[in-house]
């Protein structure tokens, strides 16, 4: 192939290395106003009065609201950017009378410069009604407290969300007589484990900046993921028609699922459509961390039962998850804790699967790679490798003999047929990778430190089933080349230049020759957005469909000017020939005319949607380096084989999967959110909430074992997102084979290995 | 009051207030390369140098740099296309908000120590803080720079 799986440059690489102002905050108009947000400093309260007579008369400010100026009886929405009808609960006004976590926005002010808008902020007095809160999410189901109280809090899909029991989402399914399989098993693990609120900490803060444009229309420009849902979310906010609204993204710094939320857009976008003045809003590092889109804290219990052979026959998994003090994604990340890892074990005859989604008086959480499918895998993953220890078996050795295979029906996957599979491969690649046979379980190496590896399985998805749609838009333009229009949003995954190549490939051509324009909703075709792991699958697809019609469009214009049946020509890419006398034209010559006297229009547009969702898959094999005497747990080797079908961009791809193997790291060993008595985050910056440097790591390998997907553009499936989810079993198996101590809550601190180790010790005294 | 300075070999001269950044002051001289990421000092996306040296401009006041020379990106084009291509190869820039912090703290290091061994890179470069890449895309790029110097940096 010509441009497909070629390691090509990433079409804004050199205009982001040798930084260019490509971002928000470097194309927000000069003059802007700057808009800041009063928040809550109390989990759950009710606000009593209001004072904002001193503020606004602060020199310099141009606008101070608060919820008297938000109507709040009005409709309620959610911020989460997903498909229409939206699954999370409206829970939403853009400011509200009762706040629900420390940071939930009390008054928006906006004013001419940084400092008088502070000094606005700090002339605001507010009286609150303090209420108790909702702290642990293991009691907030059923909790006399409700987070939701409001009559005007409303689902619109059956979600099993309840407001009255602080619930957001309820669901149960199943195959096969859980119970029965279970007692007849010769050996059932029941364990229980517990994920935080892990950030995203894209590099790039959250930032929107808004003005009126020429017709009178709201134009906002973002770091988002979904410029289409994000115009429906504002429209709704605002109350006022989506015609109203465009939205468009620039360069993204980042994203990770926490821009798949539209976190901050309102804000500005309230003030400006009411001063009708162009303003922005730059999050600082503190809100980022404090009231943004985090993952789903969740506790899963697990019950995995197997035969003394090894066979796993049942896996039974309940799911409890922390919306926080809204529902922002809630209903749909919970199901991928089961869906997502449950169907791994191909051969167990039963499954059940609970979940629940509760309300608290915390940060609201988000979309974050991985989606829950990280959460889920790290609690079936690490139960699969304590059964291995338990039955005195190679962990790597008891997943050969239970995983998926291609062609079987995935009961706890939606149904689907696993249609490509190289999962096999990629485990028995990874052993080599590593050295597993030599290092498996661990190695002391005779310095007070002990060497341990672990292997954790992953899959995800690709796409929405029957949910997502990709569209592209393809046209020829003078010397004939090619723009190509799209609704995805490259947030830095480098989807632009994928999407290109998936062009130049069908249209013969250099990737060069294919200019890439997104997102706007004014210009753009409509596209779910770029999230869920779909973009080069489903939008992918849209393109090489797009691309397969222009060519026939080309060919019919080629054959005009030739003057024969457009059935006798080809196209090579550069020219139309005439296939009996040989006689072309060239595709420059084809653009010229289009454009003199022409009825042909050189354009073709195509939408796609998949009705499945190959997995990609993938194995990592992690070795860890524990010192004995601190509790110091440090990654030297992480080795990952990754089945992501036919890699577009194998550059491309390597890095996803190595910077997601990085974050899976982070969450194991590092990240942590933790809250004190008041509600309030503790790790609210970069000082106390570490994600790992690069002295923090060894060395993280890649290799692929590609199957081929024949539902995606040349055999392709989805890679941004599996690659964040073996780090979680690999590396707590690895300090388990290590230590010989098993954690279920994360992340696995220094302080928690010296603690667990001197509990080994008064046990072995006690015996 | 009132400043005056180099900034990327042209001499600026400004009225700013005593409090302010010299992170605010280079972005409101239009050098917008330099970002903010954090509020401690901790991600490295604000590196500058001053006099050449690197120092993380969200931690100078504009004040101190009165009298002094501040460079930018901006105003090492030419080095960070040569370095960058390196980085573009293995497709590690990603979404590149930490490439001009990093870019600029790499090239001090080159400066300092034209032959950095593996370890000697991982820590001076420990305070660029980078979310996309996991770090190996990045060593891979420094690198086939380094091997790509020691030939001549012949193309």
């Amino acid at each position: 192939m010509r441009a497909v799986n070629q390691p090509v440059r990433k079409k804004d690489a050199m205009q982001l290395l040798t930084g260019q102002p490509v971002y928000v905050n470097d194309l927000a108009p000069e003059g802007c106003l700057i808009v800041k947000l009063l928040r809550s400093p109390h989990a759950n309260a009710l606000i009593e009065e209001i004072q904002t007579d001193a503020a606004k008369k602060v020199p310099g400010i141009e606008a101070v609201f608060t919820w008297e100026d938000v109507p709040q009886d009005g409709p309620r929405f959610t911020l989460a950017g997903q498909t229409y009808p939206e699954p999370s609960p409206q829970d939403r006004l853009v400011l509200d009378r009762h706040v629900r976590f420390v940071g939930d926005p009390v008054a928006i002010v906006a004013g001419k410069d940084e400092k008088c808008v502070d000094r606005a902020l700090r002339m605001i007095r507010v009286n609150y009604q303090v209420l108790e809160a909702v702290s642990d999410f293991r009691t907030a189901k059923d909790n006399p407290v409700l987070v939701h109280p409001e009559d005007n809090w409303e689902a619109l899909c059956p979600v099993g969300a309840d407001n009255k029991r602080n619930l957001c989402a309820h669901d149960e399914c199943g195959e096969g007589d859980i119970e029965a399989v279970l007692a007849d098993c010769d050996i059932v693990l029941d364990r229980t484990f517990h994920t935080k609120a892990t950030q995203q900490t894209m590099m790039e803060p959250f930032g929107t900046f808004c003005s009126i444009d020429t017709y009178g229309r709201l134009h906002i420009v973002s770091s988002t993921q979904i410029v289409f849902h994000c115009r429906r979310i504002v429209a709704k906010a605002l109350g006022i028609p989506k015609s109203q609204v465009r939205v468009e993204k620039p360069r993204v710094g980042g994203g990770f699922g926490a821009k798949q939320t539209a976190v901050m857009e309102i804000y500005p976008a309230f003030v400006t459509w009411k001063t009708k003045k162009p303003s922005k809003l730059i999050f600082s590092r503190k809100e980022c961390m404090t009231a943004s889109s985090p993952r789903h804290e969740m506790q899963m219990n697990v019950r995995l039962g197997a035969m003394k052979d090894g066979r796993i026959r049942a896996i039974d998994l309940y799911t409890l998850s922390n919306t926080g003090a809204y529902g922002e994604h809630g209903p749909t990340t919970v199901g991928l804790t089961g869906h997502k890892s449950i169907p791994l074990y191909g051969k167990a005859e039963a499954f059940r699967f609970v979940s629940d989604v509760v309300y608290t008086n915390r940060m609201s959480a988000g979309a974050y790679r991985g989606y829950g499918a990280t959460q889920g895998l790290f609690a079936v993953e690490t139960t699969v490798n304590e059964l291995a220890e338990k039955l005195g078996m190679d962990a790597a050795v008891l997943r050969q003999q239970n995983i998926i295979k291609e062609g079987d029906v995935m009961p706890a996957y939606y149904g689907e047929t696993n249609t490509s599979c190289a999962l096999d491969r990629c485990i028995a690649r990874v052993k080599e990778m590593i050295g597993w046979d030599e290092k498996y379980p661990a190695r002391d190496m005779g310095n007070g430190k002990v060497r341990g590896v672990g292997i954790g399985l992953a899959m995800q998805g690709s796409g929405i089933s029957g949910v997502d749609v990709g569209s592209a838009a393809l046209k020829v333009n003078d010397e004939g080349f090619y723009t190509l229009r799209i609704g995805a949003a490259d947030m830095g995954t480098g989807c632009d230049t994928i999407l290109a190549q998936i062009a130049a490939e069908v249209l013969d051509c250099s990737v060069d020759d294919v200019t890439v324009f997104g997102a706007d909703t004014d210009a753009s075709p409509y596209d779910s957005g770029s999230y869920a792991s779909s973009t080069t699958f489903v939008t992918g697809k849209a393109v090489e469909q797009a691309a397969i019609e222009l060519r026939e469009k080309i060919c019919a214009l080629g054959a005009q000017l030739l003057g024969c049946e457009p059935g006798q020509v080809v196209f090579d890419g550069e020219n139309v020939i005439c296939e009996t006398d040989g006689r072309q034209v060239s595709r420059a010559e084809i653009a010229t005319a289009s454009q003199c006297g022409n009825t042909i229009a050189l354009e073709a547009a195509r939408t796609h949607s998949s009705p499945t969702s190959p997995p990609p898959f993938m194995a990592g094999a992690a070795e860890v380096e524990v010192d004995l005497e601190t509790g110091e747990a440090r990654v030297i080797q992480y080795a990952a084989a990754v089945d992501c079908g036919t890699p577009v961009n194998p550059n491309l791809a390597r890095v996803q999967a190595e910077g997601g193997i990085l974050q899976g790291i982070g969450m194991v060993l590092s990240e942590n959110i933790t809250y004190n008595t008041e509600g309030k985050v503790l790790e609210n910056s970069l000082m106390q909430y570490k994600i790992p440097t690069r002295q923090d790591i060894g060395h993280i390998q890649v290799e692929f074992e590609s199957s081929y997907e024949n539902l995606g553009p040349f055999g392709a499936k989805s890679i941004g997102e599996v690659v964040i989810n073996t780090p979680l079993p690999a590396v707590t198996a690895a300090i388990h084979n290590a230590t010989g101590l098993w954690f279920n809550e994360l992340p696995i601190t220094p302080e928690q290995i010296v603690l667990g180790r001197m509990r080994q010790d008064e046990s072995l005294m006690k015996e | 009051m009132q400043i005056s300075l180099t900034l990327n070999g042209k001499k600026v001269q400004a009225d700013i207030a005593p409090d302010m950044l010299l992170l605010d002051f280079v972005r409101a001289q239009g050098c917008m390369s330099t970002k903010r990421g954090c509020e401690t000092s901790n991600c490295g996306l604000c590196t500058v140098f001053l006099d050449d040296r690197p120092v993380l401009s969200c931690s100078v006041l504009a004040a101190r740099a009165d009298g002094h020379s501040v460079t930018t990106l901006e105003g090492l084009q030419e080095e960070a296309r040569e370095f960058g291509a390196f980085i573009a190869d293995q497709g590690a820039e990603q979404c590149g908000f930490c490439n001009p912090g990093f870019v600029m703290n790499a090239l001090a290091l080159f400066r300092e120590n034209p032959e950095p061994s593996e370890e000697e890179i991982r820590e001076y470069l420990s305070g660029n803080l980078c979310r996309c890449s996991g770090y190996e895309g990045q060593l891979r790029g420094i690198l086939n720079f380094l091997e790509w110097k020691k030939k001549g940096g012949a193309s």
